[in-house]
């Protein structure tokens, strides 16, 4: 299977809901923080919020959202070449007492979401932290679930997923490509271009 | 990045890849918890031959505040003192897993010769070589002059920028100074254009011949004919004016005549204009207290600086994979 799972207005749809949902859950958006994780998890926790300030006008879009590198905190660093670092902003009030939405492009393994927790524990401590995605492909290796998710997209493990955003990549889609049986050969011929950590 | 051992090596983008990677861990250190668990596991030795305080204190907050263990090897009061050659030692180091070393050392090249030699496998960080280099340094005062005169605005940390266009003037001790001696090179990488003041007989062979550096022999000549965007005060060493045929300047006053910077001079200088000195200064001989306590001095902010340009060379070197031999 390859091709393109969601075009934009999939996507739009998608970003929509989990908007509407956050604030169902949360009962308005009293102490809500959204946090984006780098690279595309940032745009996406800029739209959510901003979604979220459309519906409530009372949030204000920019000062409660931000972004969380997790570079420093995963537990594969050795297995890979050094990476570089990512700005973590944070709204100027802190994050104590906040409920913080995560918010990341592809859910895959669980292991970014559980650098993220160890990032946030590091940074102060939020009353809850929910977790929105884009696209949940499955293939956890920690205990870890995702509160909010944009659409769930079972794949093969060999398989790869990629999400392009306007802000980034100029166009707003998630493809798929590689098979299971072919799975190698098609990751290596896939271009260096935006890639997300979907494996990751 | 296998080693950080000078800067005469150190590529363009791997110079602005530590600077930049120094803006996210300065950052980091504005925190309440300035602790990161990045080099957890990993052992840092740091190995001084030399008395310094300063550079090992550096070294050491940088190596914790990313979890890695410290080990402080310093000469006296060890084998060093009993005459250990510099392999032997490197062989212990090695038999007790130093995933990095830092060294500070009295002869030039010792650095290089720890990484080179085959004796370990730890990555090398060159703290101070003799009179050659000591890159950390810097790559901590090119931070330093980044933030103050590229940065601002949206982007306080300027990053992915060099230095292109800025002048700066080195003044004092360059034939002795491996301040100097790293500085030179890494502005010029940065595309700085580099001044040079100092008596003649402080000037390395050769470095008034070349074409890509002004020299001068007063600093008045200096401020007259340059505009300069930041000035750094080389500490007059004098354990290392009183050595041999010492007699490289007739006398302290006189030096301080010639090339102290004091709030004369420093009013002589564009407005925007930085004041920086590696330390320990010498309040009176090569800068005076008004000069030292000016609001342009950027010396105490230096320092701070250094911990978050360690913390990222530990972090390059370190952080990702072995590489394959």
């Amino acid at each position: 299977m390859t091709g393109t799972v969601l075009g934009a207005p999939d996507m739009t749809r998608a970003l929509t809901r989990i908007a509407h949902e956050i604030l169902e859950r949360n009962e308005g958006h009293e102490s809500l923080v959204i946090l984006g994780i780098p690279t595309r998890g940032v745009p996406l926790a800029h739209r959510l919020a901003t979604r979220i300030a459309d519906v409530e006008p009372g949030f204000d879009a920019d000062a409660n959202c931000g972004a969380l590198d997790i570079t420093m905190y995963r537990d594969d660093l050795h297995r890979q070449p050094t990476r570089a670092i990512g700005e973590t902003t944070l709204p100027d009030a802190g994050i104590d007492g906040a409920t913080i939405v995560l918010v990341d492009d592809v859910f895959h393994t669980g292991r970014t979401i559980r650098a993220a927790l160890d990032a946030i524990k590091d940074l102060g401590r939020p009353r809850a932290v929910q977790l929105a995605v884009l696209v949940d492909r499955g293939h956890r290796e920690l205990p870890i679930r995702a509160d909010f998710v944009g659409k769930n997209l079972p794949t093969a493990k060999t398989e790869r997923v990629d999400v392009h955003l306007e802000e980034i990549d100029g166009v707003d889609e998630v493809l798929i490509s590689g098979t299971g049986s072919k799975g190698a050969t098609s990751q290596d011929s896939s271009s260096p271009s935006p890639v997300s950590e979907a494996g990751a | 990045m296998r080693h950080l051992l000078d800067t005469d090596t150190l590529a363009r983008e791997d110079a602005i890849r530590i600077l930049d990677t120094a803006g996210q861990m300065a950052a980091t250190q504005e925190r309440e918890m300035r602790k990161l668990p990045t080099l957890r596991g990993r052992t840092v030795v740091n190995l001084f031959f030399e008395d310094s305080t300063r550079t090992r204190i550096s070294f050491e907050a940088a190596a914790k505040r990313l979890s890695a263990d410290v080990i402080n090897f310093s000469a006296k009061g060890s084998s060093l003192s009993k005459g250990e050659s510099l392999k032997d030692t490197a062989l212990t180091l090695q038999a007790m897993g130093a995933d990095a070393v830092v060294v500070r050392h009295w002869a030039s090249g010792a650095a290089h010769r720890l990484a080179h030699s085959g004796w370990m496998h730890g990555h090398v960080l060159n703290a101070g070589d003799g009179t050659h280099q000591h890159p950390t340094q810097a790559l901590l005062d090119a931070f330093t002059m980044r933030r103050h005169l590229v940065g601002g605005g949206k982007d306080p940390a300027a990053t992915g920028k060099a230095l292109e266009g800025l002048t700066f003037a080195i003044v004092g001790d360059i034939l002795h100074s491996r301040v100097a001696g790293s500085n030179i090179p890494l502005l010029r990488t940065l595309g700085a254009n580099v001044v040079v003041v100092a008596p003649p007989t402080l000037l390395p062979y050769g470095m008034a011949q070349r074409s890509d550096i002004a020299v001068h022999h007063t600093l008045d000549e200096a401020i007259e004919a340059h505009d300069l965007d930041g000035i750094m005060m080389l500490r007059v060493q004098r354990e290392r004016m009183t050595g041999g045929g010492s007699g490289f300047f007739p006398s302290p006053e006189e030096y301080t005549r010639l090339f102290g910077l004091d709030g004369e001079r420093l009013r002589r200088m564009p407005d925007h204009a930085i004041i920086l000195h590696p330390g320990p200064m010498n309040r009176g001989l090569e800068i005076s207290a008004e000069a030292a306590d000016h609001p342009r001095s950027v010396i105490v902010e230096q320092v701070s600086n250094g911990v978050a340009v360690r913390m990222a060379a530990l972090y390059l070197l370190l952080a990702g994979e072995e590489a394959p031999e």
